[in-house]
């Protein structure tokens, strides 16, 4: 049985991979988005900070022997307060200028980052196991689930969820919409706006963080999985607007399962394809699918 | 002191370059160093003097260089024309990536072309033409017009110099034309150039195809200086480095593209097989420097400070 003479379960598969993808790319455009609204700063480190949070897991297992559990909950912990550190004495210079110049720096900061792990380990990838819950797979009859990846997509999308949640539903989230719309006057209200800044900062960076410890026993851990990503996680971000972020989730499910189509259909236009979408989106609605800005 | 004129400059860089191989200056790193100069001088074209942050501009210098290649391995093209086709073939690349890139702005532009640039990047890693990883291997130098020839590693120098030099040259021109102040308003304030009646995206993208011919030409000239063209040229590391030495010699400067592209080189020349991979993170750390301590950059600081002593010494006429 299959479709095109491809067998139904190479299909499903494919899609399976595409959903973990776009799992992860709307984690990371949901914190960029986040970041943006605030502090009006493309982070362009996200993507190192995943790769950060990732050889967080990977080196708290190699040289404390702390699992994959316990790492899911201090690695954030761990990156967000780097990220911290970095609003409170780098970014916080920029906010008076030009957009272009705080992604300028993040830029250059991502550049550090992906350097000095490059130096330490190397270019190339090391395996980090799934935790044993998690090992294995779960046959539904029509196909073999593999139980990890089972496990990013759902907890991905909760990781989303919650995220949406706090932003609309709680009393930080009104002080932080507030903030995007009017920091002066939320300010004026005494609300500490500065240490808004700064948490939101060190939050959205951890979720990147998070991401990459999902990311760890899937991909390899490299210093370079970052930067490869947060480009086509950019492209991501253009198609769907930094808007709103059930959007975000959206449009990061669906270009992943449109890229885990693509490997089946015509495997060469896998890596491209999402910018193509991205150009086409340009084209008919420039603003982008769920954009506010004209 | 007032602050030299630009004739002063282009003059003094002209007799510089012309006799920079007599006093000991390697004359090929000397050419790779005006190829990059000339695509910071390209790509300053827009940062600078139209306030459009490209991210996305080894896209231009890593087509033109397998074009320009190409052309001249593989249909012997000599090379006046493989230099011409290369930098056609990019300036047509400009059209179709700002034509799309100009329908957002800000942040977006930027994202918009880094994102176009992975895809070019993909495309030329699969296309049959570009030799994959390897690159193109092998580019010949051939003969000039019919009777230059320019195996001779000091014929090729004078021919690179002529070209940058023109180069250099016609972005003076652009930039101090009427075009170049429309460019400069459009930077300062958009809203207000488009409703004096300028048609700001024509403008835009008019600026877009002119920089990246101009990008096209210095990688066209690269690939037949090395001869060979490779992925590098065209992946975001090269767009995130044109950045920088436009930033660090100075944006909005005529010089500052050249002094921040001949920094940039000389360190990694001298310092790559020295420190390995720390020069990422040199580069980046000049990057965080440049944005938290001197925005306006190696030129841009000189020129102020000439200025300062300047004030002072007219008040005491």
């Amino acid at each position: 049985m299959g479709v095109f003479d491809i067998p139904l379960q190479a299909w499903l598969g494919q899609i399976l991979l595409g959903l973990v993808n776009g799992s992860f790319y709307a984690v990371l455009s949901l914190g960029l988005a986040v970041i943006f609204g605030l502090l009006n700063i493309v982070n362009f480190t996200h993507g190192a900070m995943y790769m950060f949070g990732a050889f967080c897991a990977w080196l708290a297992l190699d040289w404390f022997g702390i699992g994959y559990w316990p790492s899911l909950l201090i690695t954030p912990v761990v990156v967000g307060l780097f990220g911290m550190l970095i609003e409170r004495t780098l970014l916080k210079r920029l906010y008076a200028l030009d957009h272009l110049y705080g992604l300028l720096l993040t830029f250059g900061l991502a550049l550090i980052v992906e350097g000095v792990f490059r130096e330490y380990f190397g270019v190339s990838g090391h395996p980090y196991a799934a935790p044993e819950a998690l090992t294995g797979a779960t046959n539904l009859g029509f196909m073999i689930l593999p139980n990890y990846r089972a496990w990013v997509v759902l907890a991905s999308l909760s990781l989303c969820l919650l995220t949406w949640l706090l932003i609309e539903r709680t009393r930080v989230g009104a002080y932080l919409r507030a903030g995007t719309e009017n920091a002066k006057l939320v300010q004026a209200f005494g609300v500490n706006v500065p240490l808004m800044i700064t948490v939101t900062y060190g939050a959205g960076v951890a979720l990147a963080a998070l991401a990459g410890v999902l990311a760890a026993p899937i991909t390899q851990v490299s210093p370079l999985m970052g930067s490869n990503l947060i480009i086509v996680v950019f492209a991501v971000v253009v198609i769907g607007g930094m808007g709103s972020i059930i959007g975000s989730i959206i449009t990061g499910l669906g270009l992943g399962f449109i890229e885990g189509l693509t490997k089946v259909v015509y495997p060469e236009a896998s890596s491209t394809v999402i910018f193509v979408i991205m150009a086409l989106v340009l084209m008919v609605r420039p603003a982008g699918l769920f954009g506010k800005e004209a | 002191m007032r602050n030299p004129s630009p004739y002063l400059v282009f003059s003094i860089l002209a007799l510089g370059l012309l006799i920079a191989p007599a006093i000991g200056l390697y004359p090929i790193m000397m050419m790779k160093l005006m190829c990059f100069a000339l695509f910071a001088c390209a790509f300053n074209l827009l940062i600078g003097f139209t306030g459009l942050l490209s991210f996305g501009h080894a896209m231009f210098l890593g087509t033109a260089g397998y074009a320009a290649g190409h052309a001249m391995k593989v249909w012997g093209f000599e090379p006046a024309t493989g230099l011409l086709l290369g930098t056609s073939a990019s300036a047509l690349l400009g059209l179709i990536v700002g034509s799309l890139a100009i329908r957002r702005q800000g942040i977006y532009f930027a994202m918009i072309t880094l994102a176009l640039s992975q895809m070019v990047f993909f495309v030329l890693l699969q296309a049959p033409f570009t030799g994959g990883e390897d690159g193109l291997q092998g580019i010949p130098r051939g003969i000039l017009l019919g009777f230059i020839d320019l195996s001779d590693d000091l014929v090729l120098y004078f021919f690179v110099v002529a070209i940058f030099l023109a180069g250099y040259g016609a972005i003076y021109r652009i930039v101090n034309s009427p075009y170049g102040q429309i460019l400069k308003a459009i930077r300062e304030n958009e809203p207000r150039a488009i409703s004096l009646g300028y048609d700001a995206n024509r403008y835009k993208l008019l600026a877009f195809v002119l920089s990246a011919a101009l990008s096209g030409l210095a990688g066209s000239m690269k690939a037949l200086v090395l001869g060979f063209a490779t992925l590098s040229d065209a992946y975001w590391h090269t767009s995130g480095e044109v950045v920088l030495m436009t930033l660090l010699g100075g944006m909005g400067t005529l010089l500052g593209p050249v002094v921040g592209a001949a920094t940039i080189i000389s360190i990694q020349n001298g310092l790559s097989d020295k420190v390995g991979s720390w020069v990422t993170v040199i580069m980046g750390v000049t990057f965080v420097a440049c944005v938290i301590l001197f925005r306006k950059g190696i030129v841009g600081e000189v020129a102020d400070w000439l200025r300062r002593k300047n004030v002072p010494a007219r008040a005491s006429h």
